[in-house]
């Protein structure tokens, strides 16, 4: 009998296994690299939390083996801020889906962005909304079909990239369930990054998004991925635009440094207030 | 336990409702606070965001008024005490994720200073519209703890008290004040920290392997951990089971769903309070909140001079509803007055508990202004007829 324990267990919640995800999805994959991350820089367990939204990919915090938090609807960044105010020594992870964070939680991104807030998001971009059946995503390539787009995609998509650094962020990345090595690094650099990370992974949706247009298996996703991705780090964002199965530029387009929130905070108190900024500190009010 | 000094601003102050409210909070341990400008609640937000970062807190302007709410819950599970301040519209958009803060049962404050409505309405007028909102404006089923003081003084200590009804009882309190209140300006005096008792928040003595997150002591509440303790919980806001951990079935529903609603119901006598004033051998009893309150002591002066016997109830706590003490009283009373600016909200509730025994008559505004006291004098007058 093998008894050997999988070298991934201390960092998942066996007791919830098996999850939901289908054969094929490209979550799972973006978790094993986010645990593989965790796992390479030592980081102790208790000091992580993730915060997801709803969908597929909002299903992460369940599986995490940390504080882990699965919010409302596009509602995990300002869930996230708030927790990372008050507990700062804390590194906490936003593990959501493309449909969460920019459709009904753009605005949130967004302004997370602007602020440097100190948060690591990882978005798993499968071009769909799978948890409800395949619906049209902000990130749906034009003339993709989806359940609510059936004659193909008119509306252009996001550039998630693009966006992430025009609002502010100081790390940005891009990789697909197929880059394994690099996205674990990608991921193993966000989480050690001040201030505002963002790394999307594209992902394979067999189920609902593969199927409909005939794209064929996730295998043959990710055999697309091998053939069609361009790694350009340093590439400027805004030239890495996702078309209906065209090529996907990835690589770590924006590391740079920049005061975050918390650092800006302080800095600018102090600077007003002197002796009398009390910094905060975590307690509960009462003697 | 006892306030920390570093937050109560003790002495004699001349402050409005809004200011007051933002102090009591402070004085109540409140470090933490996210808010979205809006009339007439921005003199919260302007209040904290001056004073926290001198007692040792956090102020945050968010992006709109769903991540003010998701904030302070994030912040919450941080293990700090938390608060937003917001009116009528934006309350409508905490509402998904007050809905969250009772699903994830959040200790956390959320004032609603009211205007008129519907929609934009009358920004900077008072209304009392927002009652029933409070009880039931989230989707689902859930209780929730609100309160409605009527002059800063009281919003002082009814943060107080709000703060430690959202620690004992695990669930988002509102403070629902109306314009006049919170832009009323008065004589506060706020007594020294020593003075001021708090609740401390539920923590655990469970060790991490043992606990479980949502096993509710005797009082139906669970008690917390605080994040990055190495506790590694999980909260969601599916129906979930003791662990935390999702399970779809109409049994956990239950289990679930039950108990959020009998911590609050089954503990109501403990929560309620009220002010009473010559209610026993009253005929007919004006019941009412907030600015109305205050209104309504000229008709209530004036009807006792005409030789009516006039008896006053004041909802402090507006929910849970004082329903014990009105089915009490109906059967001895001829008839509740229930003068509100609103066109019928908390009436209903006296309507239901006085169950036919007593008449319930409603003195309406619609907002923007204060009732007449004439109006509700009119209706005492009208009701022992």
């Amino acid at each position: 009998m093998i008894t050997k324990e999988h070298p991934m267990t201390p960092l998942l919640r066996m007791d919830r296994i098996p999850h939901i995800w289908c054969p094929t999805c490209g979550i799972g994959t973006a978790v094993s690299c986010f645990a593989a991350a965790l796992k390479q820089n030592e980081i102790p367990l208790e000091k992580v939390a993730i915060v997801s939204g709803i969908g597929c990919t909002g299903r992460v915090a369940g599986y995490m083996k940390v504080d882990s938090f699965h919010t409302t609807h596009g509602r995990a960044i300002p869930f996230a801020t708030g927790l990372k105010l008050a507990r700062p020594e804390m590194k906490i992870v936003v593990f959501s889906g493309d449909g969460d964070l920019f459709a009904i939680g753009g605005n949130h991104f967004i302004h997370a962005a602007r602020r440097n807030m100190d948060l690591t998001v990882i978005c798993v971009n499968n071009f769909i909304y799978g948890m409800t059946g395949g619906q049209l995503a902000p990130t749906t390539p034009l003339s993709a079909k989806s359940t609510t787009s059936p004659y193909g995609n008119y509306e252009h998509p996001f550039n998630l990239p693009h966006l992430a650094a025009s609002c502010g962020a100081t790390y940005v990345a891009r990789w697909t369930a197929l880059h394994i090595r690099r996205l674990t690094n990608s991921m193993s650099e966000a989480l050690n990054k001040k201030g505002f990370s963002f790394i999307e992974v594209i992902a394979p949706c067999s189920t609902v998004y593969a199927r409909r247009n005939r794209l064929g298996s996730g295998l043959d996703l990710m055999k697309f991925y091998h053939d069609n991705c361009e790694i350009k780090n340093g590439a400027n964002p805004e030239e890495a635009d996702i078309g209906f199965q065209s090529k996907i530029i990835v690589g770590k387009f924006v590391d740079k440094e920049k005061p975050s929130f918390i650092d800006n905070m302080h800095v600018g108190l102090k600077r007003a207030l002197g002796d009398k900024y009390i910094p905060y500190g975590g307690d509960d009010g009462a003697k | 336990m006892k306030a920390d000094p570093k937050g109560v601003l003790t002495g004699e102050h001349y402050l409005d409702g809004d200011f007051a409210c933002a102090e009591g909070a402070l004085a109540a341990g409140c470090r933490f606070f996210a808010g979205y400008p809006i009339t007439p609640s921005t003199e919260v937000a302007e209040r904290f965001s001056e004073r926290i970062p001198e007692v040792g807190g956090i102020f945050i302007q968010m992006e709109d008024e769903m991540a003010s709410m998701n904030a302070i819950l994030g912040a919450s599970w941080g293990g700090v005490k938390t608060m937003t301040s917001t009116s009528g519209p934006g309350f409508s958009l905490m509402m998904e994720n007050i809905g969250l803060g009772a699903m994830m049962e959040v200790p956390c404050v959320v004032v609603n200073v009211q205007r008129g409505g519907p929609s934009t309405g009358l920004p900077t007028m008072v209304g009392q519209a927002d009652m029933m909102q409070a009880r039931w404006g989230s989707h689902g089923d859930y209780e929730i703890i609100a309160l409605s003081p009527n002059s800063p003084q009281e919003c002082f200590y009814v943060a107080i008290e709000a703060f430690n009804l959202a620690e004992k009882y695990r669930v988002p309190v509102f403070i629902m004040m109306d314009e006049c209140v919170g832009h009323m300006t008065e004589k506060v005096i706020i007594p020294p920290a020593e003075e001021i008792e708090l609740y401390p928040r539920r923590l655990t003595n469970s060790p991490p392997a043992e606990y479980l997150p949502y096993m509710p002591e005797d009082d139906l509440v669970p008690s917390m951990i605080i994040a990055g303790q190495g506790y590694k919980i999980h909260t969601t806001g599916l129906t979930h089971d003791e662990r935390g951990y999702p399970v779809m079935t109409a049994e956990a529903q239950e289990k679930l769903v039950h108990r959020l609603i009998n911590k609050i119901r089954l503990n109501a006598d403990h929560i309620i309070h009220i002010e009473e004033e010559d209610t026993e051998g009253a005929e007919v009893v004006v019941v009412s909140y907030g600015i109305s309150s205050r209104v309504a002591l000229a008709a209530i002066d004036e009807a006792r001079a005409a030789g009516i016997r006039v008896g006053r109830l004041r909802l402090i706590t507006v929910w849970p509803f004082p329903e014990k003490r009105i089915r009490e009283l109906a059967p001895k009373v001829k008839a509740f007055v229930v003068p509100e600016i609103n066109y019928g909200q908390m009436v209903l509730e006296v309507e239901r508990c006085a169950a036919g025994q007593a008449k319930t008559i409603l003195v309406s505004h619609g907002g923007g202004d204060v009732h007449n006291p004439q109006d509700i004098l009119e209706a005492i007058k009208e009701s022992i007829k």
